[in-house]
């Protein structure tokens, strides 16, 4: 099979219709997706490259978060607890003994969320620029004030890549999703703003391998987040992918995916 | 048809080439451009305004409530209702309305328009609104929860001033064990309510609904979005399985009465131009927060192409976005207006932008004097007349 060949699913998990791509093959490696979605990652001829990158190495999931893409958003869904309990179940539906969970952004949020709850079905985690943790004092962009000539310039630090985003023109389809995913973005982080006040007491709970990943430029979550996260995780590694910004997986994914990898192999080592 | 007098209270000595070095005069408009001197002879103007309406005869005054912005001064409407509240002697008091949603207690909502209420002798007219998006982002409050949290501070208010206290009320958003208000209001069951909105479908339900028959107001719209939105109004309550009374339905718009047409146009137009450009104009995502606005609501917005044009004084007069032009241009719009959209309540924003005190005095005087009274005798005249010709054929 090759690495960048997609199948798509549709099952229904807590009275929701969860999608998720799946490619690659090896052990397996759950994606947890940022507040842009999971739809874009599969838009193109080819998935987005840090996951064709990833599938060289693992069988990756990608699902789409309950309440991000066209569909409605579930009643149960109310707070970023709702989100790790329902993955939480959804990693012991799915029986593969450990998985290496790998969260971007709000997604890193959520994995931090699942593994101070619980890690039985967790072999490794790895959080890039994650959301969750409460510093005072760090002076933060706010992503809702944002046109969308913000957006490219705060996010991206490589110009071909923010070049191709400002170029993409969205189908109605991937507007409606951009508005749904920015709407669940709300309901989850607008208050109190990208983070869980008592996150910070638990972290210490996280007993399985776990690297965070930062860009070296990131206005959204600025680095002392990822150290703020390091410090708290018992034996957590830190590393910094140069030349990115908060979106460090699309703007260096050959770099990104690497340091996922490494870690992941050096533990298994 | 009742007549209202509206005020913004917008921080009018602005310095306009500072303003314009930042997107919008909210939120992020830094207040080292407001001085509170100036900011103290304006209360003074503005409020002389609101008693000077009552003196007028208008049936109303009307205030609002907007965060952190230099578009109006009232952060909070219940300061100046309660200075109106003695200082005016008969006309209604309408706030207009109060954000409810943005209070995490909406009970001291309940409690203050309840003081207003009795201070008033039942003079008060209670809004209820969401806030503009802007609040979301100047107060903090999540705006995916607005919807939710509007309705059940809403039923929270009504609950507090119709049933006998103390009780338990539970919802997803408030829980609060004694819910027993003192004082209760002046009016019984409750002051009117009045639904201030620029459009949606999902208010027109709300505040046409049969349990509720709340006044539903029309603000800052073109013309014809007025009589589309309140004939929508009309068609929901027969929908609802009654007729809408004209009570029920209201529009706020901006009105300027010069001397002759070529003067109102002239003198009007900085002051017009300084509330379009220096004081509302936003950027989407200020304006529209996420979820604030639902998905499809928003698919619909955008559908509808350039939603941010800032319309010349020549274009909002052609549009109905203001009411601009001699008396007789004034009282004959008006009186168009009226027959074609028909609605009970008129609500004449006659300080707008960067207008100064005397010329909101001079457009006041010439509003009552030459509009509002002559209309209020062509309507007497008009029921004398249509009783006269009943008369016959009994």
């Amino acid at each position: 099979m090759s690495t960048s060949q997609v199948t798509v699913k549709e099952e229904t998990h807590k009275g929701y219709a969860l999608t998720t791509w799946e490619l690659g093959a090896g052990p397996p490696l759950l994606f947890l997706h940022g507040a842009g979605g999971a739809a874009n990652m599969f838009a193109g001829e080819q998935p987005a490259a840090f996951l064709i990158e990833l599938a060289k190495s693992f069988r990756v999931i990608v699902p789409e978060h309950p309440g991000f893409g066209v569909k409605e958003r579930p009643d149960w869904l109310d707070n970023i607890h709702d989100m790790a309990y329902f993955y939480l179940d959804y990693l012991k539906g799915l029986d593969l003994g450990g998985v290496h969970v790998v969260g971007q952004s709000l997604g890193g949020w959520i994995a931090l969320e699942m593994a101070v709850r619980d890690t039985s079905d967790i072999a490794s985690l790895t959080v890039a620029g994650a959301a969750g943790l409460r510093l005072k004092g760090i002076k933060k962009e706010d992503i809702f004030l944002w046109t969308r000539d913000d957006f490219v310039r705060h996010m991206f630090r490589n110009p071909e890549v923010a070049k191709a985003f400002a170029a993409h023109e969205p189908s109605p389809d991937q507007l409606k999703a951009m508005l749904r995913n920015n709407e669940t973005l709300a309901l989850l982080a607008w208050e109190p703003r990208m983070y869980d006040p008592n996150l910070d007491k638990w972290l210490h709970r996280i007993d399985v391998p776990t690297h965070v990943i930062w860009a070296d430029d990131d206005v959204v979550m600025p680095r002392p987040y990822g150290e703020g996260i390091t410090a708290l995780v018992k034996g957590a590694k830190f590393s910094v992918v140069p030349k990115t910004g908060h979106l460090l997986h699309l703007d260096e994914p050959q770099a990104f995916s690497q340091a996922v990898q490494s870690f992941i192999m050096e533990q298994a080592a | 048809m009742k007549y209202y007098f509206m005020t913004l209270m917008p921080y009018a000595a602005i310095d306009q080439a500072e303003r314009l070095k930042y997107d919008s005069a909210w939120v992020t408009l830094p207040n080292s451009l407001y001085d509170p001197k100036e900011g103290a002879r304006l209360y003074q103007e503005y409020i002389d305004d609101l008693v000077r309406a009552d003196q007028l005869g208008f049936d109303g005054v009307c205030v609002n409530e907007h965060h952190q912005t230099a578009y109006g001064m009232m952060p909070s409407p219940i300061v100046i209702a309660s200075i109106l509240a003695r200082e005016t002697k008969n006309c209604k008091i309408a706030i207009l309305g109060s954000a409810i949603p943005l209070r995490d207690h909406p009970l001291t909502l309940a409690e203050e328009h309840a003081m207003i209420d009795t201070i008033s002798k039942g003079r008060l007219i209670t809004g209820m609104v969401r806030g503009i998006g802007a609040e979301y982002h100047a107060f903090g409050t999540n705006p995916a929860k607005s919807h939710e949290r509007f309705h059940e501070a809403h039923d929270l208010i009504i609950k507090a001033w119709t049933q006998p206290g103390p009780f338990h009320y539970e919802s997803k958003h408030y829980d609060f064990k004694y819910v027993n208000i003192w004082p209760t209001p002046y009016q019984k069951p409750h002051p009117p309510i009045w639904i201030p909105s620029q459009g949606s479908q999902e208010t027109i339900e709300f505040a046409s609904h049969p349990d509720h028959k709340y006044t539903y107001l029309q603000t800052f719209s073109p013309a014809v979005q007025v009589k589309k939105f309140l004939d929508a109004y009309r068609q929901q309550a027969e929908t609802y399985g009654y007729e809408a009374d004209d009570s029920q339905l209201g529009w706020s718009v901006p009105v300027y009465v010069g001397e002759t047409d070529e003067q109102a146009i002239k003198e009007a137009r900085p002051h017009f131009d300084a509330f379009r450009t220096i004081f509302a104009k936003m950027p989407m995502p200020m304006l529209l927060p996420p979820g604030y606005t639902s998905v499809n609501s928003l698919m619909r917005l955008m559908g509808r192409g350039n939603v941010s044009h800032t319309p010349t004084l020549e274009e909002a007069i052609k549009d109905g976005i203001i009411i601009c032009g001699s008396a007789d241009t004034v009282r004959e719009k008006l009186a168009e207006h009226h027959d074609n959209i028909r609605f009970g309540h008129f609500l004449a924003n006659l300080q707008f932008g960067t207008m100064p005190a005397e010329m909101t005095k001079a457009n006041m005087h010439r509003f009552a004097e030459q509009v509002m009274e002559p209309l209020r005798a062509r309507k007497e005249t008009k029921q004398k007349t249509k009783q006269d010709n009943l008369a016959p054929v009994a």
